[in-house]
């Protein structure tokens, strides 16, 4: 078995409304930048899964996307498989 | 024999006694009902509560959507029951799929905890039975992520189906097209944001909300 460490980032989707990256975005010419466009503010969850490889290891915290930790109906998400441990 | 409302609670609830109360001065009989309760138990009527259920942890509603009495709830609204999620318990109906779309943090990042007007949408509804069409009501808001959105598609669908029970007339937290209420095809599973409770009696300086309340008894 293999643990793999997986950091998963969950953003709105495009054309949702998001908030916090407008506040930001507002914020941060107010600094100085006033080149800075296109604002988003997501969440990280990082966690270790084991499975036999790589390819299960995806297809199940894919599952927890869908099924627990992304919101489907405004968020999206993107997986990264970070390490690979021998366990 | 007065009707029974089964009031929902999940650990972080904190409005299921003011639900409570508001039921039983509008003549009906409440009956708690806890999150690890596997069925609906004698209710004629099902009112998921507001709060914060599971600490809101990840997303509002996201936990709680998963625990025992929330299949209960679903079977009861399959079976045509009438089930109202007030604030907390909208996010919730959202989470579960038993309402479309999702509620977000307010536009602008405020939590609002104010009075609003509220315009009747549609009177076909377990919930706005005996209202009128068109009538403005006056009930308190009190959250941070009642923004409600949506996909165009499910929009459309909402607005061609009747499915917006209430709008603000003056949106406070950015949600779609003024919507503070929706309601399922069948229109017997209601979610809004405002407190229709906290407007039942005149001691709260509104009795708006009963109008709404009253219908499920």
């Amino acid at each position: 078995m293999t643990q793999y460490e997986v950091r998963i980032e969950v953003g709105h989707r495009p054309g949702i409304l998001d908030p916090q990256g407008g506040v930001i975005e507002r914020a941060l010419p107010a600094l100085g930048w006033a080149n800075v466009s296109r604002v988003r503010v997501g969440k990280s969850i990082r966690l270790a899964v084991d499975a036999p490889d790589e390819a299960t290891a995806r297809a199940q915290v894919d599952e927890m996307c869908r099924r627990l930790l992304a919101n489907p109906v405004i968020e999206d998400y993107t997986i990264d498989v970070l390490s690979v441990e021998t366990v | 024999m007065s009707r029974r409302v089964g009031i929902v609670m999940f650990p972080g609830t904190n409005c299921e006694q003011d639900v409570a109360w508001a039921v039983t001065v509008l003549g009906g009989e409440p009956e708690m009902l806890w999150h690890g309760d596997r069925t609906v138990g004698t209710a004629d009527a099902v009112v998921i509560a507001g709060g914060f259920a599971h600490g809101d942890y990840l997303r509002t509603g996201a936990i709680a959507r998963f625990s025992p009495v929330m299949d209960a709830v679903a079977e009861f609204a399959r079976a045509g029951g009438p089930v109202v999620g007030i604030c907390n318990g909208f996010q919730i109906l959202c989470e579960a799929g038993l309402l479309a779309g999702a509620l977000q943090k307010n536009a602008g990042l405020k939590f609002r905890c104010e009075a609003v007007d509220l315009r009747v949408e549609t009177t076909s509804t377990v919930l706005t039975r005996q209202a009128e069409a068109g009538q403005i009501l006056r009930i308190p808001i009190n959250h941070f992520e009642g923004n409600f959105v949506c996909d165009e598609g499910t929009l459309k669908g909402l607005r061609e189906n009747d499915q917006i029970v209430l709008r603000y007339v003056d949106n406070p937290n950015g949600s779609l097209d003024d919507i503070a209420g929706i309601c399922n095809e069948g229109r017997n599973v209601v979610g809004l944001m405002p407190h229709p409770e906290r407007a039942s009696e005149a001691i709260l300086g509104s009795t708006d909300g009963a109008v709404l309340l009253r219908a499920l008894l």
